[in-house]
């Protein structure tokens, strides 16, 4: 567990990064009490490493089974245009899926909430098929902070003991778990694009060596089992309205101490309508083919009538025809909508990586052999030039 | 300024097949290349120490021959190497893996910034970096396409869903790195080659960084491979050939079944 060695030297700099009002100076000693959740805030700043987490005897008095519940990390997002915070939608993607995972065990689905401020998302959250949410509000929950959240995250887990813990596989996601899993000696599985459960375990299924093959991944001797899951992967169940979640709200304390790293400046890149490339259900995507700034408009019409999002290649955003924020591939932004349509894009193997897991694929390209062809599902041979024009007056005339 | 690179050796081609009648990989005849984005994080760190001096150690995990990648580190301008190489390790998943890293990162002494890869392109987790990151009780920064210094902190530019920002961190820090828009992988010539085998290069077990067994390789990871397979494949794409307006009208049938347009 966790212990104080004779090294203290009384400095007391642990007593306010405690979390949870943890430790007290006694004699001018640290003296840990039972409000501990071992998420080694302390350990972190003791000047002379007195305080030390025996994780192994953590995890031997470890009572498998009293850990319950399938939980689910709850991503907020920027509203585009400085409108507050809300629901990433991949929150519902894991609720969904955690729904099935909780029914089949016969627990419950709690989401985990960590904001500056709640604003009725209880509600979203219920309807989506949580059973209850851990709600931690705090001023300093403004904006994500791996340090700040994870202390957050860590706290809350060892408090209540969760079986299985979800957090999407986005950048915020992939930066937070493995934190948490490393702090807890507990199992991670990231990307994971499908889940299941076996003999009361939960079967993560993920992609490896670039998609090439799968592998099912289990977590049998800790808990909770955790995975990040792929956006875009899992089916949003439809909502069930006036369903309600019970919000239990979760008092922690946050040193100011505890922000190690500033945010100088952030930018999102949004279509006309604020929708995120990530987001995006549609992408029309443009690659060299479309060889001039004035031919990539036609990939602007054509997705604001089908309410995507444009993206393009890297030899396109090299050429200047489009933003690097629109990019999409290894160096990029990895996607997964429902409908990609790529024009004039070769298929280079960067570009692939970043969105092969779109749902369906049509690729438009002069060149029969393009490598494009060998991810999509339905392939046109053909000049965008031409058939672009085409498509977007037969949308226009539909509208009308 | 003392930077660490952590690096690892991993298969060249991601065109790794499954056996499918013994269930394994079959990783024979694929040659072993150093992580594109170890590399990448490699030439970031070796570019801050030749504008602003200091020291870089690079470090590895893996069998004897995981050498290489360290020796390639040493050739390109790195000023010390560190292979954990111990049966011990065998079959660590990234929570061991990371344990056993922090544990030897540790032992090559302060430690003012730590590089790895964004993930390796074998396993794409993007675990291990967040992991050693913890396990040392330093601030992390992940997905960062650039990392310079000003004054006494570190600036980088990282990747974030939908943009990026630009953060501020004081030492010491981690870092996880893509690989640039703008990167050609430098490859060392000969004389740098030959002239880095005199360079301080160790090979340390897991007594020697002090790290416990029963949280290192198979039985001390807490997650398990249960079964690899071959993916779903994916239908070869249908393809269409017509003129413009038919082409139009074949994509167009397309967004109608799957209902991104009205009838």
């Amino acid at each position: 567990m966790i212990e104080v060695s004779k090294k203290c030297i009384g400095c007391g700099k642990c007593v306010p990064v405690c979390p949870f009002a943890a430790v007290q100076m006694v004699d001018r000693l640290a003296v840990i009490n039972e409000a501990c959740t071992l998420c080694g805030a302390c350990v972190q700043v003791c000047p002379v490493k007195a305080i030390t987490i025996n994780r192994e005897e953590a995890s031997a008095r470890r009572d498998l089974s009293s850990y319950k519940g399938v939980w689910v990390y709850v991503e907020l997002m920027d509203v585009p245009g400085g409108h507050g915070k809300k629901v990433r939608p991949v929150t519902l993607e894991l609720l969904s899926a955690g729904r099935r995972l909780a029914d089949e065990l016969g627990q419950e689905l709690c989401a985990v909430l960590i904001a500056e401020k709640n604003h009725g998302w209880e509600k979203e959250l219920g309807e989506y098929g949580a059973d209850k949410v851990y709600l931690s509000e705090h001023p300093e929950f403004f904006e994500y902070n791996t340090d700040i959240f994870s202390t957050a995250v860590i706290g809350i887990i060892n408090r209540h003991k969760p079986s299985v813990m979800l957090y999407p596989a986005s950048i915020q996601g992939r930066d937070l778990a493995p934190r948490v899993a490393a702090s807890i000696y507990v199992g991670l599985t990231a990307d994971c694009t499908a889940l299941a459960i076996r003999d009361g375990l939960l079967v993560q299924s993920r992609p490896a060596f670039g998609g090439n093959i799968m592998a099912d991944i289990l977590s049998p001797t800790s808990r909770p089992q955790m995975a990040t899951v792929r956006p875009n992967v899992m089916k949003i169940d439809e909502p069930r309205p006036g369903r309600t979640a019970i919000v239990v709200r979760e008092e922690i304390k946050i040193d100011k101490g505890l922000r190690r790293v500033k945010v100088l400046e952030r930018k999102l890149a949004h279509d006309k309508a604020g929708t995120r490339i990530d987001e995006a259900r549609v992408i029309v995507s443009g690659g060299r083919g479309l060889k001039t700034k004035e031919k990539f408009r036609l990939l602007e019409d054509l997705s604001a009538l089908l309410g995507g999002v444009v993206g393009a290649s890297r030899a396109a955003v090299d050429m200047g025809l489009k933003d690097k924020t629109h990019q999409v591939g290894q160096s990029g932004t990895t996607v997964s909508p429902k409908l990609y349509l790529a024009c004039g894009i070769s298929g280079a193997v960067q570009h692939i990586v970043g969105m092969k897991a779109s749902d369906i694929i049509v690729a438009v390209n002069k060149d029969p052999n393009a490598p494009i062809f060998n991810v999509a599902g339905h392939g046109v041979v053909g000049d965008v030039h031409e058939i672009l024009p085409k498509l977007i007056d037969s949308l226009k005339k539909k509208g009308k | 300024m003392n930077i660490v690179v952590c690096v690892k050796q991993v298969p060249d081609s991601t065109e790794v097949k499954i056996n499918p009648e013994t269930g394994h990989l079959i990783r024979a005849g694929v040659p072993s290349i150093i992580n594109p984005y170890d590399h990448a994080a490699l030439e970031n760190a070796l570019k801050l120490k030749k504008a602003y001096g200091g020291r870089v150690t690079v470090i590895s995990m893996g069998p004897p021959q995981a050498r290489s990648v360290v020796q390639l580190g040493l050739a390109l301008g790195a000023d010390e190497g560190v292979l954990l190489s111990d049966m011990a390790f065998a079959g660590s998943d990234t929570w061991s893996t990371s344990y056993a890293l922090a544990k030897g990162i540790a032992k090559i002494g302060k430690t003012d910034a730590i590089f790895c890869g964004m993930q390796a392109i074998d396993g794409d987790t993007a675990q291990t970096g967040p992991g050693i990151a913890q396990q040392l009780g330093i601030p992390q920064v992940t997905f960062c396409e650039h990392v310079d210094i000003e004054g006494k902190n570190f600036i980088a530019r990282r990747h974030i869903d939908g943009g990026h920002e630009i953060v501020e961190a004081r030492p010491p820090v981690l870092f996880t790195v893509l690989v640039p828009r703008e990167f050609r992988p430098r490859w060392p010539s000969f004389p740098e080659i030959h002239g880095s085998s005199k360079k301080p290069y160790h090979v340390w077990t897991a007594e020697d960084i002090g790290a416990e067994k029963h949280y290192l390789g198979l039985k001390g990871s807490p997650t398990q491979v249960s079964r690899i397979y071959p993916p779903p494949q994916r239908d070869k794409a249908e393809m269409f050939t017509g003129s413009p307006h038919e082409a139009a009208e074949h994509i167009l049938a397309i967004m109608r079944k799957g209902q991104f347009i009205g009838d």
